[in-house]
């Protein structure tokens, strides 16, 4: 007993009627590395949240016993007070600071109450930069100054000043070049050495095959099963297995579209990163589309899906964009979204509040706001009267629940607004129609309906783009599958060839080669 | 079709509360003042001292929509002022013409402050702040710290004047006809205008208010209508601004509700994110609110300098806080996307009722300064309340 340093046992989570975690159990052993794996959704972000106190006790089932004993966190300055301290995803450092105020933040070192003592601040930090490999950077530097990976060390010398004994690191090498990675994972290592228990969460397969010593899966807010280096079968495969081993019920309806010539295409797409121009997001992706087809564009968070989709619609994301756009023979030049409307594209946010929909207006209103000027406007005025015709049409075709066109869409459950969002871009009467997580975050049901909606309109001869980090909605809705991965595509599926292992496969070697590369350029 | 109803009830009462908030003070400070404000000579008063106010509401209302506000209008006012009283004393130019340059100086004053804000990202706070200080700073130069008039009559009929009168002797009190036609067309217009509505309604076959509700909204509004008129009538007939007023508030209210553009900048307020995303160009809606209501700026500043008949360094001083706390009283939401041109309107001459009243009763101006502000605070922790509660 004494040699597990964690125990979670029967954790359940719910968000209101959603079950995110649903019976989670996990064991991990004192001084090892200890990694989680699962899809995009499948809880591991939750579980690491429920584990540091960030969502308290009593927002969720099951009990958590940290070194035997039993703990109820209420926030995560509880669960830092016992030495577990969680590193996310997006660092949570303040860039206009530096090394040495980061890695006090919140824990500064005083000398009387209320007055920080500089020196022992700086001599404490330059001891942490040591172990954690950063000793060539002063601690005065601005963290904004430091690339990513040597933030991220910043973000573990921050924990190892909390007296860290179980750190927890939420993709940690999700956003590094190799190089960095590959250092990261050095680090955890030694950390090891040291004493210091730690969760890795990541999708790189072959990063936790190097580094583990055992591997939690989780799928659908459950564990499927752990495995132990030396004991099981670690391999690559063999965790893509215990990631995607879903069962497939009819949660898609059936689908009859007829697939015609090519209408759009793209050639030789690249788009650099708008903050930072050195940093290629889309290297030269090539696709196209016939008409009445649905494409999924399949790959891990990252992969560059979004950044590709709303560059094409008319360079609403990215700069030094090249390549070209053919639709039905003709070549497009699309400057400002404006035109991409206007030559039948329509984009379907991932992020529907953000980037969607305008909360506080009514349904009404954001259903007509991408096409007034095509529809609904003459000579600059408005026809109010048609605008309710037609907002009234689409609720009735989409089964939009409101209780009037006149509620306004903050008001209305996920599912709803994005059938807002879909009516909004039906209107527009595009061609082509990109949807970027069509059903995330809304409920089985609406999802039923967002799929019968894409259905329809391929078979009324649109054609239509799918990005979905579910990949079993992919296989479910699409005709065929391009895999993007770190910017590239990485292969084509056709129907008959998808599989969810086929995709993750693709996946896991194009990441594999672009390593090899790297390795043999250094070499 | 009850809840439907009750809804629409609900909205109209609040799109009212604010005209009702209106009458309700003035009638407060009529028995405070035991009368003293119902007098046409104080009727008239009230639409030409707040008219700039109004002006500039109108304008400062889209920016506000936008989210962000304009701190240089008061120094616009100032500067235009000036530059018109120069114009016409010392250059000699012809009244008309100076009208014309002195709104396309305002333009290119808005325009210039739209390239910083839109197309170069500065701040709105920051880009109307600097120039408060640089366009007080060249009134004071252009002026050389004199005030500078006096202007003649046919530039202060613009802000001083009446539009052409035609007054019959009605016992022994003489009454101007063509306000009391203007009152009359108007709300035979209004009504006009509400029965096509009913019109085409029915013809798309939706849902009409109850009768009831649009006959008394009618007749109310008949009566504020012809009432003022009357009053304006037996004083000297219709003022010049009122009739610059009239057109700026049909015309923006148009803009807003009718048309395109209207709708783009609500959308740019409400969620410039999605708005782009939506085919929106949000830098040139935001260039040309900001060039727009240099316009508006400019138009104040020919009407208060034509009311005063001269130009002076402190011009304008503090109008932008007046326009500001105007459009939030009128119910505009300080993170934006929402307000309407009426509700702006309302606000500055709620305003312009409280400072008036105040003054007809006697309370000094620093104790006036302590009740506009409350009257601020008040109305719009009401509004944002009101809306949690929703």
């Amino acid at each position: 007993m004494g040699d597990n340093i964690l125990e979670m046992k029967h954790i359940i989570k719910e968000f209101a009627s959603v079950r995110a975690l649903d019976d989670v159990t996990l064991t991990v052993k004192r001084g090892t590395i200890h990694a989680i794996c699962g899809e995009n959704g499948a809880g591991k972000s939750t579980l690491m949240n429920v584990l540091s106190g960030i969502y308290a006790h009593g927002n969720y089932r099951g009990d958590i016993y940290y070194n035997g004993e039993l703990c109820k966190f209420r926030d995560i300055r509880d669960s830092e007070a016992k030495g577990i301290v969680i590193i996310h995803q997006e660092l949570a450092l303040s860039p206009y600071m530096s090394i040495a105020e980061n890695i006090f933040l919140g824990n500064e070192k005083k000398s009387v109450k209320g007055v920080i003592d500089w020196n022992k601040t700086r001599a404490s930090a330059t001891e942490v930069l040591h172990k954690v490999g950063l000793e060539g950077e002063s601690v005065d530097m601005m963290v904004g100054e430091l690339g990513v990976g040597k933030q991220q060390l910043v973000e573990i010398a921050k924990a190892l000043a909390k007296k860290v004994e179980l750190l927890i690191l939420d993709e940690p090498t999700a956003s590094l070049n190799d190089e960095d990675s590959k250092r990261l994972l050095e680090i955890i290592r030694s950390l090891k050495e040291h004493g210091i228990t730690c969760i890795l969460i990541s999708h790189k397969l072959n990063e936790i095959n190097a580094i583990a010593d055992a591997v939690t899966v989780i799928r659908d807010g459950k564990t499927i099963e752990t495995l132990v280096k030396g004991v099981d079968d670690i391999s690559e495969e063999r965790i893509i297995r215990g990631m995607v081993g879903r069962e497939l019920t009819n949660r898609y309806p059936p689908r009859n579209n007829t697939i015609g010539n090519v209408v759009f295409e793209v050639k030789n797409w690249n788009v650099f990163h708008p903050e930072d121009k050195t940093r290629q997001v889309i290297k030269n992706v090539s696709f196209h589309l016939r008409q009445g087809e649905v494409v999924g564009f399949a790959g891990l968070m990252g992969s560059g899906r979004t950044e590709l989709a709303m560059s094409l619609f008319g360079k609403a994301w990215g700069k030094e964009i090249s390549g070209t756009i053919i639709k039905d023979g003709k070549q497009l030049h699309l400057a400002s979204v404006k035109d991409a409307i206007n030559s039948g594209l329509a984009y379907v946010s991932e992020d529907r509040k953000s980037y969607g929909l305008v909360l506080d207006n009514d349904v009404k209103w954001n259903t007509t706001l991408a096409s007034l000027d095509k529809r609904f406007a003459k000579m600059n005025v408005i026809n109010q009267n048609e605008e309710i015709l037609a907002s009234e049409e689409y609720c009735k075709k989409l089964n939009t629940k409101c209780t009037s066109i006149e509620q306004t869409v903050g008001s209305l459950s996920g599912g709803n607004q994005q059938k807002v969002v879909l009516a909004k871009w039906m209107l527009s009467e595009p061609d082509v129609l990109i949807m970027d997580e069509p059903t995330r975050g809304i409920d089985v049901g609406a999802k039923y309906e967002i799929y019968t909606i894409i259905n329809e309109l391929a078979a009324s001869g649109k054609s239509v783009i799918v990005i979905s980090s579910e990949m079993p909605e992919l296989l479910g809705t699409c005709d065929r599958v391009y895999v993007l991965s770190e910017g590239e595509i990485a292969g084509e599926l056709h129907r008959d060839e998808l599989s969810q292992e086929a995709i993750m496969k693709l996946i896991m070697n194009h990441i594999g080669r672009e390593k090899k590369q790297h390795e043999q350029q250094i070499g | 079709m009850n809840s439907k109803l009750g809804k629409r009830a609900g909205i109209n009462l609040k799109q009212y509360g604010m005209g009702i908030a209106l009458i309700v003070i003035f009638l407060v400070f009529s028995v405070l003042s035991s009368g003293k404000n119902f007098t046409p000579m104080n009727i008239n008063n009230l639409v030409m001292q707040n008219s700039y106010v109004v002006i500039l509401a109108v304008g400062m209302l889209l920016a506000i929509i936008t989210g962000n506000v304009d701190l240089s209008v008061g120094s616009v006012v100032a500067f235009v002022g000036a530059s018109s009283a120069i114009m016409i004393l010392d250059w000699g130019l012809p009244i008309g013409i100076v009208v014309l340059l002195s709104l396309a100086l305002g333009l290119l004053i808005g325009m210039w402050q739209g390239f910083f804000i839109a197309y170069l990202g500065v701040p709105p706070f920051i880009v109307t702040l600097a120039n408060m200080l640089i366009f007080r700073g060249l009134t004071m130069v252009a002026l050389q710290g004199q005030t500078k008039g006096p202007l003649p009559t046919s530039y202060t009929i613009i802000g001083a004047g009446y539009l052409p009168t035609y007054s019959v002797q009605i016992g022994n009190a003489s009454v101007e006809l063509f306000a009391l036609i203007a009152g009359i067309l108007g709300s035979a217009l209004m009504i006009f205008n509400e029965l096509k509505n009913i019109r085409t309604k029915k013809h798309y076959g939706f849902e009409i208010a109850p009768l009831w509700q649009t006959a008394s909204k009618l007749i109310v509004i008949t009566f504020l209508v012809n009432f003022f008129t009357y009053k304006l009538a037996v004083y000297k007939g219709l003022p010049f601004v009122l009739a610059i007023m009239l057109a700026l508030i049909l015309i923006y209210t148009f803009v807003t509700q009718r048309m395109v553009i209207g709708r783009q900048v609500y959308a740019v307020g409400g969620n410039a994110k999605a708005a782009a995303l939506s085919g929106i160009k949000t830098k040139k809606v935001m260039f040309w609110v900001y060039a727009n209501m240099g316009l508006l700026a400019a138009l104040a500043g020919v009407v208060l300098s034509a009311r005063n008949a001269s130009a002076t360094p402190k011009a304008g001083d503090g109008f932008e806080l007046d326009a500001i706390a105007s459009c939030y009283i009128g119910g505009a939401s300080a993170y934006g996307g929402t307000g309407t041109v009426v509700g702006a309107v309302i606000g500055a001459l709620i305003m312009g009722i409280l400072n008036n009243g105040m003054s007809l009763i006697g309370w000094s101006v620093d104790i006036q300064r302590v009740i506009k502000g409350l009257v601020l605070l008040g109305a719009v922790t009401i509004d944002l309340l009101s809306k949690k509660r929703k």
